[in-house]
């Protein structure tokens, strides 16, 4: 073939001297090497846990756990097992997380934009708050923040707004409603409503590609549902006598209000913290996507008599959007993962409850590979839902 | 020149497979060998992991022993220049000087709640003295092994003066500050779930913010054990506006505790234990301790060293309850110059008064 150099017979050569023999023995040293690494690892950690009479084993997950946990998106009482309390710090972990991303978005993507404004004042006391959040470390702000919920008055000297919302050191107490026995006639007409939306929702899609024209359904689809549960709502006290939800109003007790809804000091500094922090590298995420769509389509958009809103709206962001996806999912998964820092200003979240089961099992190995697998399998969720987003919204070459 | 790069690859793959296989491939021989211990400067407790906690703490020259991260004034505290003081501080020392005849050969590792049993688990310290509550779950699926109980406790509750509270039965729906990986977490869930009785946690990692969040008024009641809160109540803003209530929520028999699995290193922090107890026992105090050494009674020569070998069948010197009373003193001297008449806590003896002053402290002969 190559006439130039001498073909060498693959006999000539000892095998100890064939690169291409070399290169696979290399590989296959290399990994006998990682996998006895990890075998020796593994033994030592057995011997010692063994020592020890420590031998991991899941078996403590169905003991009750007897620790009490503050607060809980599930009934949990201290009887339960390990395993509940386990599944109470999940939850509680997943209740920041959204509630903290669907804020953080929003209050980043106002950011992002003031950014970008040209006037003056908002530009500046944006870059002034993405500059100053952004160089102080997380915790620090977390612990800034629950501090700050210890300046409120006690629970007897409550700030009182109206007789609905009571600030105190403990958190805010809130009027809330109450299902009441005619909720769930209600309820069938609420998932009427749903379906109805759905309806809305998918004729307008058809109309709009037919016409071959962009606009947004959705509008439309939250519209139609809210006319008709509330036309429910209304049908439904009528005809059963009473109000399917009622506002409850907290009312003080000996030590702590009754009634209404608590959002808990240590909660509500974690969210706060999360979301101002997190905010500051969406909002700049979203400033680097709106600048990296050309100018000429903002130029473009204005020839056509669109207004600024408008083609922000419609032209601007769509496009800003498919560069603000693949980051955006790991300020997400970010903001997931910080949320453990809820540990040092006492809110139950997943890696607190594990600690508090590791400390009072001593199963330090499973507890940790739960941990580990959790925070994985939420962080891989998280990123498969953001790819889905991701190449739905991409441009379709064709 | 392709080969010349796979030599020197392959050499260090081999080597360090070499350095992980070496330490734990020979885990009953190479009984001790201190100068060729693996890795001492990046490790220094883990030799003991293969041979014995004692040879390799006599090795290091010093004794790792954990203690409380936040301040615990009268039984650990740290002063402006750094300095460890109070009860479980002075039980460290008397480890020392057991083991060096010098109680400053000590390093303090301050631990939180949450972080002492992994630490004596991981090898990270050598004892563990924190107000640490004696229970078999700890001994026995945590994998500690515990030492003679140093001071008898039991949880107890603070509340403010203005909140009305006589007893834990008038707390039915009161917010409650707790601090994590304690038994006071669980016995607070027990006697509420016991008494019918609800209650909000507020539950922290760090003793310092579980007070301060009481002392803020983000809780109703602060619940440690009753040492804790005798201690933690001077150091709140307003010490005057809170009470402790009389009621006992538990027994909390708190003591030092090493890593199960050591028997030898385990009998000597007992035995240096014990001797506190002995020689108050004896009235052997720092002070008196030169007339003691001149005495004929055969048992007190023997618990001092004098005559017999006592302490080589625990692994440690003869004198090393002599050393324990020149350096430390005995255990009245420790519990007043921490806790006694003459400081801000005066806390009666009660049953950490020796078994012939009806209390509870009672030390195995030396013989």
């Amino acid at each position: 073939m190559a006439s130039g150099i001498p073909r060498i017979s693959s006999s000539s050569i000892p095998f100890y001297r064939d690169t291409r023999i070399i290169a696979v023995l290399v590989q296959i040293v290399f990994a006998i090497a990682v996998m006895a690494g990890c075998w020796v690892l593994y033994q030592n950690m057995i011997a010692g846990l063994a020592r020890a009479n420590l031998l991991p084993t899941f078996d403590f997950l169905n003991v009750p756990a007897s620790f009490p946990i503050a607060e809980s998106v599930i009934p949990y009482d201290p009887s339960m097992s390990y395993w509940q309390a386990f599944v109470v710090g999940l939850l509680n972990t997943a209740r920041v997380a959204l509630i903290g991303i669907v804020l953080a978005t929003i209050l980043g993507i106002i950011l992002g934009i003031f950014r970008l404004s040209s006037n003056w004042l908002l530009s500046n006391v944006a870059m002034a708050y993405v500059e100053i959040i952004r160089n102080v470390p997380l915790l620090l702000q977390l612990i800034f923040w629950f501090y700050l919920t210890k300046m409120f008055p006690r629970v007897q000297e409550s700030i009182a707004i109206g007789d609905a919302i009571f600030l105190h050191n403990r958190g805010v107490t809130l009027a809330w409603p109450e299902p009441t026995a005619s909720f769930a006639s209600w309820l069938w007409w609420l998932v009427g409503a749903l379906l109805v939306a759905v309806a809305i929702y998918t004729v307008r899609q058809i109309q709009f590609r037919r016409r071959d024209r962009p606009g947004v359904a959705i509008p439309y689809a939250i519209l139609g549902w809210m006319v008709i549960a509330g036309v429910g709502y209304v049908l439904t006290t009528v005809i059963t006598g009473t109000a399917p939800a009622v506002l409850v109003f907290p009312e003080l007790q000996r030590f702590n209000f009754i009634g209404g809804a608590t959002v808990t000091a240590s909660f509500a500094a974690l969210v706060v913290g999360l979301v101002i922090y997190t905010a500051v590298y969406i909002g700049e995420i979203v400033r680097s996507g709106i600048l990296a769509v050309s100018k000429g389509q903002r130029e473009a958009a204005r020839a056509l008599g669109l207004t600024q809103g408008q083609t922000l709206r419609l032209v601007i962001f769509p496009q800003a959007l498919r560069i603000m996806i693949p980051p955006m999912t790991s300020q997400y998964l970010n903001l997931t993962k910080n949320s453990s820092l809820a540990v040092a200003i006492a809110y139950p979240d997943l890696f607190y409850i594990a600690n508090t089961i590791n400390n009072q099992t001593g199963q330090a190995v499973p507890v940790i590979v739960m941990l580990m697998v959790s925070y994985l399998s939420a962080s891989l969720f998280t990123s498969l839902l953001m790819n889905w987003y991701n190449r739905r919204i991409q441009l379709v070459e064709r | 020149m392709r080969r010349s790069l796979m030599v020197p690859l392959a050499a260090a793959l081999s080597l360090i497979i070499a350095a992980c296989g070496g330490a734990p491939a020979a885990p009953t021989a190479a009984p001790e060998a201190p100068t060729t211990a693996p890795a001492p400067t990046a490790a220094p407790a883990a030799p003991a992991a293969t041979t014995g906690r004692l040879e390799a703490i006599t090795a290091r020259g010093t004794v790792i022993c954990g203690v409380n991260n936040n301040p615990l004034p009268g039984f650990a505290s740290v002063d402006a220049s750094g300095v460890y003081s109070g009860f479980d501080v002075d039980f460290c020392k008397a480890v020392a000087a057991a083991l060096f005849d010098d109680p400053s050969k000590v390093e303090y590792r301050p631990l939180s709640s949450q972080d002492r049993f992994t630490a004596l688990q991981t090898g990270e310290i050598d004892v563990l003295i924190r107000n640490s509550t004696w229970t078999l779950g700890r001994d026995g699926d945590v994998g500690l092994d515990w030492s003679p109980t140093t001071f008898y406790d039991g949880q107890g509750m603070m509340v403010r003066k203005d909140s009305g509270i006589t007893s834990i039965n008038d707390m039915d729906g009161a917010t409650i500050c707790v601090q994590t990986g304690t038994t006071t977490e669980l016995n607070l869930a027990d006697v509420f779930r016991a008494k019918g009785l609800t209650f909000q946690p507020v539950v922290f990692p760090d003793g310092d913010q579980t007070r301060s969040a009481y002392d803020a008024g983000q809780c109703d009641g602060f619940t440690t054990d009753k040492s804790g809160l005798v201690s933690s109540i001077t150091l709140l803003s307003n010490p005057a506006d809170h009470q402790i209530l009389s009621d006992t929520m538990s027994k909390e028999p708190l003591g030092p505790s090493v890593l199960q699995g050591d028997p030898k290193w385990a009998d000597a922090v007992n035995w240096i234990t014990f001797a506190t107890f002995q020689a108050e026992e004896y009235g052997i105090t720092s002070a008196n301790l030169a007339e003691f050494s001149a005495s004929e009674v055969p048992e007190i020569r023997r618990f001092l060293g004098i005559e017999g070998e006592l302490g080589k069948g625990v692994g440690l010197s003869n004198d090393f309850a002599a050393r324990v009373i020149k350096h430390v003193g005995n255990y009245a001297e420790i519990y007043n110059r921490n806790l006694g008449p003459d400081t801000p806590f005066n806390l009666p003896r009660g049953l950490n008064a020796l078994y012939t002053e009806g209390g509870l402290l009672y030390s195995p002969p030396f013989r």
